[in-house]
């Protein structure tokens, strides 16, 4: 995944290989500019006319990057949906909510009359704990968190296989966090959707994914199983990472020295080299591919497994 | 929310686009009172008046305005309101038919030009790539022309006609709308709810339609009181250089070519038409300037702003 820009290519996403099984949830992480939502973005094929992508998506046995846009465009909302995390602005300001459905089940069924696709919809609202009445409202009579519920109900239109989850919750405040999250829980698991959750809030992915997927400078630096990753990472940025979040035992907070290295242009080494507490000479000059390090599938991107 | 509110006022059109036209009305009410508001009802008022005058020319001149009804050059009193000219013809009879013209002008030319400017805008704005900037250039080289010797040029290529003109005044606001609307649009398609249509499967041309257009509405109106005041400027010099009309239709562009040089003996035949086109730009100004203010209140409102540069 590249992006041309004046000043040269950058290489926002690159050699990511991930997998989502059905039904279950992985958290994509990594500091800001990591390449997680440019990641989430190139499934769908959301991106920018001066993004190149190489390599395959493969959405329940079907090669996505061979579809045509017309093909792109009837999988998107119906197969594979997105939530975005700055709900205030991700409906229209000059569209009721009921109006947004019945926009959505048209898209993909246009022959859908408006009072059925309103049926459609209540039946929806009422999953994600929507009062019917919110149906005629502007989303600016609307709370954030009753914004991201439409915005799910939207989403869940047509029960896709796979959601993809942008830091659903970056803008609400905790209680919210915490019901949004539970409610995707739950309709995951009535939906039997795989999730894709973005976040780079590492207690959500603990309590809610299955397995987590941390991303350094565009790349995987380590993939595995939630609970053995949190307990024993292997990866040295992975440790970072977790030893930044919020202890209230020791006062000191602990961050990752250094800054994320530019993506601009080509780049020999490990990226994540200069700020590497264990690094070794070879770091430098040789690349470390992504291999299986011991149990339960965890791959590691680093030189000392 | 302060943000959500400003911005549910800034796009009341874009509203009404989606919604029954009394929400309209009822926000211009509320408005009345202020300056903006005042403007743009002096504006309607005038040009309605304009208007009125233009249908009911039969009943409302005097005299038949292509007719010889007194010596030339009687100075205005009496039964000439207005005065007569060198052709012994009453000028406010003159000038009431001759509002019919430049008004069928203005509104078939700026008709045209914003269903040709819009939907390329539109387009425009919203693909981007190549065909947005090739687009961009042809309006951009339409544009750098000044507006009069374009239509000239045009005029006098496609012929004379009420219709000839106004297609030679459309094709020069052509550009106008262009520029703003596929500038706006350029802006709001970065909108996040634009990119949230797209992840939800909305074919590109429902995003354009319902997502894209009714947020970019705002700006229409007020390019279209500003061209059409323009045009009012352009058919009269069109006219005057006598580029535009076949003979026997009254016209006030026409009237003062057809006076101007006798301006020291009979300055009624050339003053009263010069006035009138006047009035019609000002008054056209006046809306489309109100408008501006009401449709986006943000420019307006100097707490805002000194909150938003704080």
């Amino acid at each position: 995944m590249t992006f041309d820009t004046p000043d040269g290519p950058v290489h926002a996403v690159t050699d990511v290989d991930l997998t989502i099984e059905k039904g279950t949830t992985v958290g994509l992480v990594g500091e800001s500019g990591c390449g997680k939502s440019t990641l989430g973005r190139a499934i769908l094929r959301l991106l920018p006319e001066n993004a190149r992508i190489s390599g395959t998506v493969r959405f329940d046995g079907i090669d996505l990057s061979s579809r045509s846009p017309k093909e792109m465009r009837d999988l998107r909302g119906r197969n594979i949906a997105m939530i975005f995390q700055d709900p205030m602005t991700r409906l229209n300001p000059l569209m009721r909510i009921r109006d947004h459905f019945i926009e959505t089940i048209q898209a993909h069924d246009p022959n859908v009359r408006p009072e059925a696709a309103v049926k459609r919809a209540l039946k929806v609202l009422a999953d994600v704990r929507v009062p019917a009445d919110r149906m005629n409202m502007y989303p600016h009579e609307l709370s954030g968190g009753m914004r991201q519920r439409i915005m799910i109900a939207l989403c869940l239109l047509f029960k896709p296989a796979l959601l993809i989850a942008d830091e659903p919750t970056t803008a609400l405040d905790v209680i919210l966090e915490a019901q949004i999250l539970q409610l995707l829980q739950s309709i995951m698991h009535e939906y039997d959707m795989a999730v894709l959750l973005i976040t780079h809030n590492l207690g959500l992915v603990a309590e809610f994914a299955d397995r987590v997927a941390v991303m350094y400078a565009g790349r995987i630096a380590e993939e595995g199983a939630t609970v053995p990753l949190f307990r024993e990472p292997y990866h040295p940025y992975t440790q970072g990472l977790l030893r930044s979040v919020i202890d209230l035992d020791t006062t000191k907070l602990y961050s990752v020295p250094g800054a994320p290295p530019s993506l601009l242009g080509e780049s020999v080494g490990c990226p994540f080299y200069p700020r590497c507490e264990k690094r070794m000479a070879v770091c430098e000059a040789v690349f470390p591919e992504i291999r299986l390090v011991g149990e339960d599938h965890r791959r590691v991107a680093c030189h000392l497994y | 929310m302060a943000g959500g509110d400003a911005r549910g006022r800034a796009t009341i059109l874009g509203r009404f686009v989606g919604r029954p036209a009394g929400r309209l009305f009822a926000h211009f009410l509320r408005e009345s009172r202020t300056a903006a508001g005042i403007i743009v009802w002096i504006g309607i008022g005038i040009v309605l008046a304009i208007i009125v005058m233009a249908i009911f020319a039969p009943f409302l001149a005097p005299f038949d305005p292509n007719t010889k009804v007194a010596d030339p050059e009687t100075p205005p009193g009496g039964r000439f309101v207005m005065g007569v000219d060198r052709s012994g013809q009453d000028v406010l009879s003159r000038i009431i038919w001759g509002a019919r013209v430049p008004l069928a002008i203005i509104a078939v030319a700026t008709t045209i030009s914003l269903a040709i400017g819009l939907p390329i805008g539109l387009l425009s704005g919203f693909v981007g790539g190549r065909l947005d900037r090739i687009l961009v250039l042809v309006m951009d080289s339409i544009y750098a022309f000044p507006g009069l010797l374009l239509a000239i040029v045009i005029a006098a290529i496609i012929g004379r006609g009420i219709l000839n003109i106004s297609v030679a005044i459309a094709i020069i606001y052509i550009p106008t709308y262009f520029r703003v609307i596929r500038n706006h649009v350029a802006a709001v398609k970065q909108e996040p709810y634009v990119e949230a249509a797209i992840a939800l499967g909305m074919p590109r041309r429902r995003v354009i339609i319902r997502y894209v257009l009714p947020n970019v509405a705002q700006s229409i109106p007020v390019i279209f009181s500003v061209n059409a005041a323009d045009s009012v400027l352009t058919e009269a010099g069109l006219t005057f250089l006598g580029l535009g009309l076949p003979p026997g239709i009254p016209d006030w562009g026409f009237d003062i070519s057809l006076n101007w040089q006798r301006f020291e003996a009979s300055w009624w035949a050339t003053f009263y038409p010069g006035l009138f086109i006047l009035i019609l730009t000002t008054a056209l100004t006046f809306v489309g300037e109100g408008l501006n203010d009401i449709l986006n209140p943000l420019l307006r409102k100097k707490d805002f702003k000194a909150k938003v540069e704080a």
